[in-house]
């Protein structure tokens, strides 16, 4: 026994490529972030290596409170209504006599390119849109209607592109569940709606739990869905980066907010497995 | 119980709402006229794209020479951290797992952002070199995933009975352990090309003037608005995803 040990140990070597990788690439360079935003702004873009709270102190202003409150609403409305067209989706394909066509019919979008599924909205409902043009045509409308270019579209784009990841982890939690659960719940006497409540959601905790971190995690950093179908009133904290670090070339400001991002995500995650664990524990 | 009417009709919604914006998109791609009404058929917009849309061509050809280099680095370093992560000492597992886990809670734009920072610190200019660098990097946590997933499959004595037989450990690697893993690391490669291929938020911080990708390049178009050049495009893109999509179906299971 201890001989296999001491020979197969020597696999480490191979994973420390990976890690070193991930260090260099991923570890570090978030904590230059953190380091960044303590720093003083160059106004050609950069920063000076002199310390400084600037940074945070340009972003705490009621601007950006309501910029970081529509971001997180947002995504927890997107995140939220994805778990809850997802959940009977997952269900009925983890019946499905068709479970891999299925499978694949869910999977295809999340492989199709994004910014074409964003398009795609555009196409359907801008103001040069499908819609908007037959609705001039048929002499219903005037002049367009503005169907996007406001937080719906942003809720509906965000929807339609991260729902696969929401099926995905509820669908593979589902199918490993014993389906007979189900029956002895009737059998016992319980209502359809109690075997949903007390029966299906409680045993597939984990898989809700994944879902809302596939969802939000992406919703809340999104930068092209709130830059091409958003409105005046739908800049999120992901268009405020960019703006930061491009046209306004306040690198230290990007940083905090960047910084602020994080903490908000690893919080949220945190509190979500935790509530999820503790209430499976029970 | 079986899912009642509601559960399929739900489903049936979903599905709708999944496939017909994209099957606008390319309908209209074949469309006469520019505007969002169809006039009759027409390969106009092909003919431009195949024609006079160098500019066009070259950022996909920037995509596909990232896509490719970064996924085969991408299946490497993950197929080594598989393999550390399948044999090696806990304590060491426990170490690569925090690791592969953080960058998936962490959102793709903060990859971005700190990797812009990251080269712009370390005096690295902007080029095909840092995208593939931040292509490997969101890549490999997928592709170690998935390879190990493949390997836990298995009995750890099947290597073991290789090292009895006078395997050494490099043999091993090559004549038992990377065949086991060989559905998996297409899986990956797979996988990895695809977010790449794919990937914008993260490459529109560290591509630089000259190595701008195919995703960078819709997002401009997109940007000045509707364009039967976009539908084109966008169906030919479609048409490469499904086609490799179902070419590589056996190899789906290993992903989810």
């Amino acid at each position: 026994m201890k001989k296999s040990f001491l020979k197969v140990s020597g696999y480490e070597k191979y994973g420390l490529i990976y890690l070193f990788w991930l260090l260099l690439f991923f570890l570090v360079p978030v904590f230059v972030i953190l380091a960044y935003s303590f720093l003083t702004r160059n106004y050609q873009g950069g920063v000076e290596f002199r310390f400084s709270l600037q940074g945070y102190k340009d972003i705490v202003n009621p601007n950006y409170l309501v910029i970081f409150l529509r971001t997180i609403i947002l995504s927890f409305i997107s995140s939220v209504l994805s778990i809850v067209i997802a959940i009977p989706v997952a269900y009925q394909m983890a019946f499905s006599k068709w479970k891999n066509l299925l499978l694949l019919l869910v999977i295809v979008p999340f492989w199709t390119n994004s910014l074409i599924r964003i398009y795609a909205w555009i196409f359907i409902l801008g103001n040069n849109g499908l819609v908007n043009q037959f609705l001039i045509k048929l002499g219903f409308v005037e002049s367009y209607v503005k169907f996007i270019y406001n937080n719906f579209a942003v809720v509906l784009v965000l929807v339609y592109t991260y729902l696969p990841f929401a099926i995905l982890p509820l669908y593979s939690s589902i199918e490993r569940l014993e389906k007979h659960i189900f029956e002895a719940a009737m059998d016992l006497g319980c209502t359809k709606r109690q075997v949903f409540f007390k029966v299906l959601l409680p045993n597939i905790r984990q898989g809700i739990v994944s879902s809302f971190v596939f969802v939000f995690i992406p919703s809340i950093g999104t930068y092209a869905v709130p830059e091409l179908v958003g409105g005046k009133n739908s800049r999120l904290i992901g268009n405020e980066i960019a703006r930061l670090l491009t046209t306004a070339k306040n690198w230290p400001a990007a940083a905090a907010i960047s910084s602020i991002l994080l903490s908000i995500t690893i919080v949220a995650v945190l509190v979500f497995m935790y509530g999820g664990e503790k209430r499976e524990a029970r | 119980m079986k899912p009642g009417k509601f559960a399929k009709i739900i489903t049936l919604i979903v599905l709708v709402f999944f496939y017909l914006p994209i099957f606008i998109v390319v309908l209209f791609s074949f469309n006469s006229e520019k505007s969002p009404e169809w006039t009759g058929f027409s390969l106009r917009w092909y003919e431009k794209l195949f024609t006079s849309s160098a500019h066009i061509w070259r950022t996909f050809a920037n995509s596909m020479i990232v896509g490719l280099s970064a996924s085969a680095i991408s299946v490497i370093l993950g197929t080594f951290g598989a393999v550390a992560l399948y044999l090696g000492a806990k304590k060491f597992k426990k170490i690569i797992w925090t690791t592969t886990y953080i960058p998936f809670i962490v959102p793709d734009i903060i990859i971005g952002v700190s990797l812009l920072v990251f080269f712009t610190t370390i005096h690295l200019r902007l080029s095909l070199l840092t995208v593939f660098i931040a292509h490997v990097t969101f890549s490999i946590p997928y592709t170690m995933m998935i390879i190990f997933t493949r390997l836990q499959d298995f009995d750890k004595s099947i290597i073991e009975a290789s090292y009895d037989l006078g395997a050494t450990k490099l043999i091993a690697l090559r004549k038992v352990i990377i065949p086991i893993a060989l559905p998996g690391i297409i899986a990956a490669f797979f996988m990895a090309f695809t977010l790449s291929i794919d990937d914008f938020v993260i490459t529109f911080f560290v591509a630089g003037p000259s190595s701008t990708t195919l995703p960078l390049q819709i997002f401009s178009m997109v940007r000045f608005g509707i364009s039967p050049v976009i539908n084109a495009i966008s169906t030919l893109l479609l048409v490469g995803t499904v086609s490799i999509s179902v070419l590589l179906r056996k190899y789906v299971r290993y992903i989810i």
